[in-house]
């Protein structure tokens, strides 16, 4: 293991690191824009100039590997000068966009200019402009050629994270500009990628572009419900701002670094899919399609769980949980429909057709939680017998769970079962077609907006955090089992999703030992 | 000063204005005041409220007459460098402004009548009173790219504090209207859009 020193602080680190890595194991950041982690190296932006010692030029410290007994200094004049003049010329030609560009407040050109530019322009020749401005490359992003200080980040991650090729550096000098390969498009799942890389304002997203600014943005540490791969992301939100698009909260969301899971990316599937946040929310309960108040709607459905309790037919009570739903509300309806009522019948695996997949982040269960409502809730029944005995009137409770039936089971099927069940109960976020069918709606939070975990197709329980509060009456789905279940006058006395966690730890064998702080930011793997 | 006597003297001194001809008359007061604290009974003298009647009529008829010795001099073309009161004759008659006054905001415009404004919502940013709201929108054409679809400034909520103007680097907002009088019937017409802030 090599020793070597950095600005007077001595790091042992393996041999083949450069001194960039070995820098950043000791907190000292050096200015870069070419270098990625999870890229191969290229070292042509030449700003991560350093010093070291009995060498007589700078060194890249993003290429450079270390050696015993290096001597390396990050913030030298001789470094500060260098770099000062890298940025000097790596703006010869970057126009002054900065107020139409998306990427102010999160770029490096202005932020290692107001760190270590801040010279005069000497600059008497006009800037060289490209033919267009800013174009659309794909569906996802838009590319501005003149913005581009020809990294190349985009370029290699086309080449080494998804090998579809896509972007190429055309021509020689001042004409050099980046491009797809004539006839391309950048359409590959993961496009999106491209612009949280580009450390400046080339690549920009066109769902984001122009929405807000970036510095309005609060951000909140998350996982992605769109798969069962669990990909960590921060949701960007803004609320002080409600005219920015209707009063929606939710920008965008970003992927969140987790070399478990996801490394630095997520697909495109998942980063635009959170227009369900804001958009076709269930706000209100609703009886029979009039709004009433949870007060109301609890003595309806108690009533209806009340009265099929004294005649002791709890199995004519069908529940359709889901694998949406967080580790905590999943154990907090077994709790309910399986342990204190007993005899209900229970499932999650709705039959839905597999989503896109593919080897790289893409599941093809689209749900964030298959592997957890597994774990918790087993199963004995199959939902099809649930929907069958729903249809046949069978069933006098139909508790549904953010299902939409009528796509999957077909309309008729939906028609009947509103017809023949007593009380049809949809509990879920959004309104789909099956609120038109339902008799009793409950609205419910989404993922953005409660606490909770969420288990991955690799078995790691990963938590999410709330955001923002919810929208209108909306109530988590564990606390509106909790409030029926006071109501049944059989208490399962839940404060908050940390006390039904730390009960799932104590009750369910794979969760042992685990709390809320062992998890993490980044989460952790189940015992098998 | 740390004598709390001599304190609250200063503070008496200034509350009731011992200087001038008529001094001796509050400086009485003053040292009744010292005596009993701020609640103080009038004497009988005070009560007739002559003291304060001959100060008052003595600071009016001081202007008065000052002013109307200087406009008879200034008729006569005497003592012209002195200023006496004037008073403008407003609404019909308007009190040049000075050129840095902050007055009502307008959006400036390009050649073909669109706003100048480019929506980088820096002025919204920096506003400390919240009272801009920009949506934005990609511009046809592709060397302006994003404009205001629409820009809403509420000038009920506006301190004329000048950030907006001061910010702003494209010139877009200007707050050299002129226009003092934003009075309005409704807190709803208090909201400026686009096109009213557009129009001269």
């Amino acid at each position: 293991m090599p020793n070597l020193t950095i600005d007077g602080q001595q790091v042992d680190v393996p041999v083949g690191t450069t001194i960039i890595q070995a820098a950043r194991k000791l907190g000292i950041s050096i200015p870069h824009y070419c270098y990625h982690p999870a890229l191969p190296v290229a070292g042509n932006c030449r700003i991560c100039l350093v010093e070291v010692e009995k060498q007589p030029k700078l060194q890249i410290s993003c290429y450079t590997p270390v050696a015993e007994g290096m001597i390396v200094r990050t913030n030298s004049p001789k470094v500060l000068e260098a770099r000062q003049n890298v940025l000097e010329f790596l703006l010869v030609n970057h126009p002054l966009d900065c107020p139409v560009c998306d990427q102010a407040g999160e770029c490096k050109l202005q932020d290692y200019y107001m760190k270590h530019g801040l010279y005069d322009s000497r600059l008497a020749d006009v800037k060289i402009k490209k033919e267009k401005k800013a174009f659309a490359i794909g569906r996802t992003v838009m590319l501005d050629q003149e913005r581009c200080i020809l990294c190349t980040r985009c370029v290699r991650f086309t080449e080494n994270i998804t090998k579809t090729h896509e972007f190429g550096v055309f021509n020689r000098g001042d004409h050099s500009q980046l491009d797809l390969y004539p006839g391309r498009k950048l359409d590959n799942n993961y496009s999106g990628n491209v612009v949280d890389i580009c450390p400046v304002g080339a690549l920009t997203d066109r769902d984001f572009r122009f929405k807000c600014r970036v510095w309005y943005l609060e951000k909140t540490k998350s996982v992605c419900p769109g798969c069962s791969q669990g990909c960590n992301i921060t949701v960007e939100w803004d609320k002080m701002r409600p005219h920015i698009q209707k009063q929606a909260r939710v920008m965008r969301l970003k992927p969140r670094f987790n070399s478990e899971v996801n490394d630095y990316w997520i697909c495109d599937k998942g980063r635009y899919n959170y227009h369900f946040i804001d958009e076709n929310r269930i706000v209100h309960p609703q009886f029979n399609k009039e709004s009433i108040s949870w007060e109301q709607a609890m003595d309806i459905l108690a009533g209806a769980v009340n009265s099929l309790k004294i005649s002791k037919r709890m199995n004519r009570i069908g529940v359709l949980a889901s694998a949406q739903l967080t580790n905590e509300d999943l154990f907090v309806i077994k709790k309910l429909f399986k342990d204190t009522l007993g005899g209900a019948l229970v499932d999650f695996r709705v039959p839905e057709k597999p989503g896109e997949s593919d080897e790289f982040l893409m599941k093809a269960d689209k749900n964030p939680n298959t592997a957890g409502a597994e774990i918790i809730l087993g199963s004995d029944t199959k939902p099809q017998q649930i929907v069958q005995k729903a249809r046949q009137g069978e069933i006098d409770l139909l508790y549904v769970f953010g299902h939409d039936l009528s796509q999957l089971f077909g309309k008729e099927a939906i028609y009947q079962i509103s017809k023949n069940v007593k009380l049809f109960v949809f509990q879920g976020s959004n309104v789909n077609n099956t609120c038109n069918y339902a008799h009793l709606i409950l609205p419910s939070q989404v993922y953005a907006e409660k606490e909770g975990t969420f288990t991955n197709c690799q078995s790691r329980v990963q938590r999410i955090w709330p955001a923002f509060q919810p929208l209108g009456e909306a109530r988590a789905d564990w606390e509106i089992l909790s409030l029926l279940s006071e109501r049944l006058g059989s208490a399962l006395n839940f404060k908050d999703p940390r006390s039904i966690f730390n009960e799932i730890a104590a009750t369910i064998a794979p969760f042992a030992e685990l709390t809320y702080e062992k998890i993490g930011d980044k989460g952790t793997t189940l015992a098998k | 000063m740390d004598n709390p006597n001599q304190k609250r003297r200063q503070e008496l001194e200034k509350y009731f204005d011992v200087q001038g001809p008529f001094a001796f008359l509050r400086l009485a007061q003053m040292k009744r005041a010292w005596r009993q604290g701020n609640r103080r009974q009038l004497t009988w003298w005070e009560n007739t409220y002559i003291p304060t009647l001959i100060s008052g009529i003595w600071l009016t008829s001081k202007h008065f007459f000052r002013n109307l010795g200087f406009h008879i001099l200034h008729l006569v073309g005497l003592c012209k460098d002195v200023r006496a009161a004037v008073t403008y004759q407003y609404p019909e008659q308007k009190r040049p402004l000075g050129l840095r006054l902050r007055t009502r905001h307008r959006l400036t415009k390009r050649e073909d009548d669109s706003p100048r404004c480019v929506a980088c919502m820096m002025c919204e940013t920096v506003c400390p009173a919240r009272c801009i709201e920009i949506t934005a929108a990609e511009h046809p054409d592709p060397n302006i790219e994003k404009y205001p679809a629409e820009f809403i400034l509420d000038l009920g909520k506006c301190v004329y504090c000048g950030f907006c103007v001061e910010v702003c680097p494209e010139d877009a907002i200007r707050m050299d209207t002129g226009i003092l009088n934003t009075s309005e019937y409704s807190r709803e017409s208090m909201i400026y859009n686009k096109k009213r802030l557009m129009e001269e």
